[in-house]
């Protein structure tokens, strides 16, 4: 048993040491966000923010969290309240499948509360380690763009961890 | 009054609700029936499930539900078809409730492929829509007295002109809906919609952005548990030993499955199945048998299997000559799906009930390979389709499935996961097929085209099931069921020859179909089909050709069609991109143009785009496209706007960059590194679409439109940059070097 602390909360979470975050999130606390993609950090799908940084959970082993704050998309906002950032890919339809999107986010999140006016160049320069097979980059760089406008206008300091709004 | 239907669950298995109990008891099998043939049949897929409430129920509590036996890939149609039901019925959109491909809710449409989702499940939604409602305002002139034409629809509601009003819910009795759909409809005058033609934000998006429950991936039924597929190492290889006792034991382990050369782990968690994965893999004793051809030697070796030749277009004005001649060969290889997950299935079997959630894009055909591969009838399967990671034609999805409901028998009860591996989607997913095409065509003195020859070498370019040998399971399992016989897909649509007829006017043309049926490598439908390779070379051969002739390329395309829609949107395309004639592109980039209707029936797309080529490197970059698009009556603008912004991403990254890879024996690229595709840093700077509305037109699919113009559109920038053609697929910066250099 090991204590992992998502969101905001603690969980109990009984893993192996080796278990990649990706499973323990999935599959023990049932989030739906970060995804399989490859299992060998190359697509991004399975980002999400540990202790304020980008990281790919499906080549993260447990034995590296403890103590560790990690955040999803889940812990960022709901459909009812999203965060600037899920409003931004909302506004901006900036989706096909989708299946990459969270991932995108997450890496997205954590460049914008590092850089709050990213250029067009850190933008792709972060989103590089992620892929989007149905092509809809060009939304997404927009909407990050958006989400760095919403942070601004909203005049919300950077996020922290488990309650970023 | 009639007593109101109640549409819910519990009132269908009661058996009340006769609007609903025709539809239960009659099945999906019936609905196929249609009818009779003497009379004309109604639009769309209505033709083959004539009754309107198999498209739309309404219940009595206002709840409009409307069905489609289309899967949501996200290409986001269950927002344009809640579009069009809103529209035709006079609903508000929020309300309506769209069911998507069931086979216990929904009707059999088939596949969800070829860009047919609009014309067939869109217009049957729409006539259906507008028949419904000419139905509830009959009823409604009935009981109030007065004549159908005084009374109007809004939100759910007729109304009459004194200003009584009866929702939707009262006026609807019992099997009023369970009539057949009659062949015409009276639709409303587009100049009316207000909801059709809106950007109606997708309705799949919110969840997809928030950790909402989106895909088949995310299933967990009570009880779930979670399997793993070890694949043999290579196409054909045998399992010759496994020593499973050890797996068997390892933590959390439920069981290992063998079936023939079907080796499966099914575990408690999933990283537990995927550890006692990894150590069946190893345990494994696999023979391999080398026969795959020469990668570097793919064209010849296509071209030496045997093939059966169809001349499939010929026109013939001998008055006309050419004098300057050329020729050309177009090569394309093996590319992947690439779907950014893995493909995925969730399968429970209880009491010889097997019900399987799946990303598959053909419910009904999905359900009877499943049935034949367990021998069991199709009516004890119930496929649901839920959505997985886009798959962009036939992926691991049907294999999953398979999967899934295999290891589900030998396990009742447990609902069983399945997802498999990267490395297993990039090694046995279906590729798109390898082609070679040779093009011949003469100048006459006008320089107009004069003789045009084409020739494509393919193998099919669908291998769905179709039969329970198309999946892999089946083929693996010790019962093992064959591959079914490959067949060429039919023209108008075709196949390997999709687009291979050209659209232009030529006064001598002759199209050949080499039709391929060995299959050295396991390949199926991939987006557009063989109109991306026919495309690219016919939209290649035109700019040599406009080469040839000193033309400028848009006005050497136009001067050879004479179809007013497709010149609208090429007209478009350029005047938008601000082509000129005698342009000169920037140092080191180049303009480049190319135009197709995709099957030669769907929607119009041209594509201009300009490049840089870094002359060291040989890297190409799309620096900008703009795209025209004429996709008949719009629905849904930034839907279609997406799609073909999506369709120009995804061809740039298959041309510059996609190959299979193999050796003898093995698949060789089996991820994102020996399978390279576009990164961030490749995006161009902008894309534009512009959409040409044809209101009242026919809906024309558009999602695999933009495949073929965009690649073709990149090739000819480039041989505009470098001043070299270059016709074998990929471009990769390797070849694009190589010819700077030569």
């Amino acid at each position: 048993m090991m204590t992992l602390k998502v969101n905001g909360k603690d969980h109990q979470v009984d893993a192996d040491a080796d278990t990649p975050l990706l499973y323990v999130l999935r599959d023990d606390l049932k989030l739906n966000a970060a995804k399989f993609g490859c299992g060998l950090g190359q697509c991004g799908s399975c980002t999400v923010i540990v202790d304020g940084k980008a990281v790919l959970s499906c080549v993260t082993p447990m034995v590296l969290l403890e103590g560790k704050q990690v955040t999803t998309l889940e812990g960022l906002g709901s459909n009812s309240a999203p965060a600037p950032i899920q409003r931004a890919f909302m506004e901006e339809q900036a989706a096909q499948c989708g299946y990459c999107i969270a991932g995108m986010m997450m890496r997205a999140q954590a460049l914008l509360q590092r850089t709050p006016k990213p250029t067009d160049e850190q933008i792709r320069g972060e989103l590089v380690l992620h892929l989007c097979r149905c092509g809809t980059h060009m939304r997404i760089i927009r909407a990050v763009k958006r989400a760095a406008r919403l942070m601004d206008t909203a005049a919300l300091t950077p996020a922290s961890e488990g309650s970023a709004r | 009054m009639n007593a109101p239907v109640i549409l819910d669950r519990r009132r269908v298995l009661a058996g009340g609700g006769a609007l609903i109990v025709s539809f239960s008891l009659t099945g999906a099998f019936a609905q196929d029936q249609g009818a009779p043939p003497t009379a004309p049949k109604p639009p769309g897929s209505l033709a083959t499930s004539p009754y309107l409430d198999s498209w739309i129920r309404i219940d009595a509590d206002n709840t409009v539900t409307v069905f489609t036996g289309k899967a949501e890939l996200g290409q986001g149609f269950k927002t344009a078809f809640q579009q069009i039901a809103a529209e035709e019925l006079d609903v508000a959109f929020d309300s309506l409730k769209l069911v998507t491909a069931d086979t216990k809710l929904t009707a059999n449409e088939g596949y969800t492929a070829g860009s047919n989702s609009m014309h067939n499940s869109g217009v049957a939604i729409q006539n259906a829509a507008a028949q419904v409602r000419a139905l509830l305002v009959a009823e409604a002139a009935k009981r109030l007295d007065v004549t159908a034409d005084s009374l109007r629809t809004e939100n759910g509601s007729v109304i009459a002109q004194d200003g009584r009003r009866m929702s939707y819910g009262d006026l609807v009795a019992s099997d009023m809906l369970h009539v057949q759909a009659q062949p015409t409809s009276r639709l409303k005058d587009p100049a009316t919609f207000k909801v059709m033609g809106q950007p109606i934000p997708r309705v799949d998006i919110p969840a997809k952005v928030t950790g909402g429950m989106a895909y088949v991936q995310d299933l967990r039924p009570p009880g779930m548990v979670h399997a793993r597929v070890v694949r043999p190492p290579s196409y054909g290889a045998k399992l010759t030993d496994c020593d499973t006792d050890a797996v068997e034991k390892m933590r959390g382990v439920v069981k290992v499955v063998r079936d023939g050369n079907f080796l499966a782990v099914v575990a408690d968690k999933e990283f537990q199945a995927v550890k006692a994965m990894q150590a069946l893999a190893a345990a494994a004793r696999w023979q391999e048998i080398a026969r795959l051809p020469k990668q570097n030697d793919l064209p010849a070796a296509l071209m030496a299997l045997p093939a059966r030749d169809t001349t499939i277009f010929q026109h013939s004005d001998t008055s006309v000559r050419g004098s300057k001649t050329i020729e050309a060969t177009y090569t394309r290889p093996y590319q992947a799906h690439g779907s950014i997950g893995p493909s995925c299935a969730v399968s429970q079997f209880i009491d010889g009930a097997m019900t399987v959630w799946s990303h598959t894009q053909g419910v009904y055909p999905d359900r009877a390979a499943i049935a034949e591969m367990l021998r069991i009838p199709p009516a004890s399967i119930r496929l649901i389709h839920v959505e997985g990671s886009g798959c962009y034609g036939h992926n691991g999805a049907d294999d999953a499935a398979a999967d899934a409901a295999l290891i589900a028998r030998a396990l009742a009860g447990r609902p069983v996961r399945v997802q498999w591996m990267r490395e297993q989607e990039h090694a046995w997913e279906p590729f798109g097929p390898a082609m070679v095409t040779k093009l011949k065509g003469s100048l006459d003195d006008g320089g107009r085209i004069a003789d045009w020859h084409f020739e494509v070498w393919s193998n099919t370019h669908s291998m769905r099931p179709g039969g329970a040998g198309a999946m892999l399971a089946a083929q693996h399992m010790a019962e093992s069921i064959k591959p079914p016989e490959p067949k060429p897909l039919p023209l108008p649509e075709g196949g390997g020859d999709r687009n291979a007829i050209p659209i232009y006017k030529f006064p001598n043309a002759r199209v050949v179909h080499h039709f391929i049926p060995d299959m050295p490598v396991r390949i199926s439908a991939m987006r557009a089909l063989g109109a991306y390779h026919n495309v690219f070379s016919i939209e290649s051969f035109m700019d040599e050709l406009a080469l040839l002739a000193g033309a400028d390329p848009v006005e050497f395309r136009l001067k050879h069609l004479d179809d007013a829609r497709s010149r609208d949107v090429i007209e478009k395309a350029a005047q938008e991109f601000g082509w000129r004639k005698g342009q000169q592109a920037p140092s080191d980039r180049g303009f480049g143009f190319a135009f197709a209707r995709y099957k030669n029936l769907a929607a119009y797309c041209a594509v201009a785009s300009e490049v840089e080529v870094n002359r060291e490197t040989g890297r190409a970059r799309l620096v900008r496209a703009v795209a025209a698009v004429d996709s008949g009556q719009v629905v849904s603008p930034d839907g279609l706007t997406n799609q073909i912004e999506g369709a120009i991403i995804q061809s740039t990254s298959w041309t510059l960059y996609e190959a299979v890879t193999f050796d003898d024996t093995r698949i060789t690229s089996i991820d994102w590194q020996t399978y390279p595709i576009l990164r961030f840093d490749a995006v161009p700077d902008r894309i534009d679409v512009h959409i040409i509305n044809r209101p009242g037109q026919p809906f024309l699919g558009s999602g695999e439109t933009g495949q073929g113009p965009a690649a073709a559109s990149l090739a000819n920038a480039i041989a505009n940059a470098t001043g070299k053609r270059l016709r074998n697929l990929p471009l990769t910066r390797k070849r694009i070097k190589d010819a700077i250099d030569a």
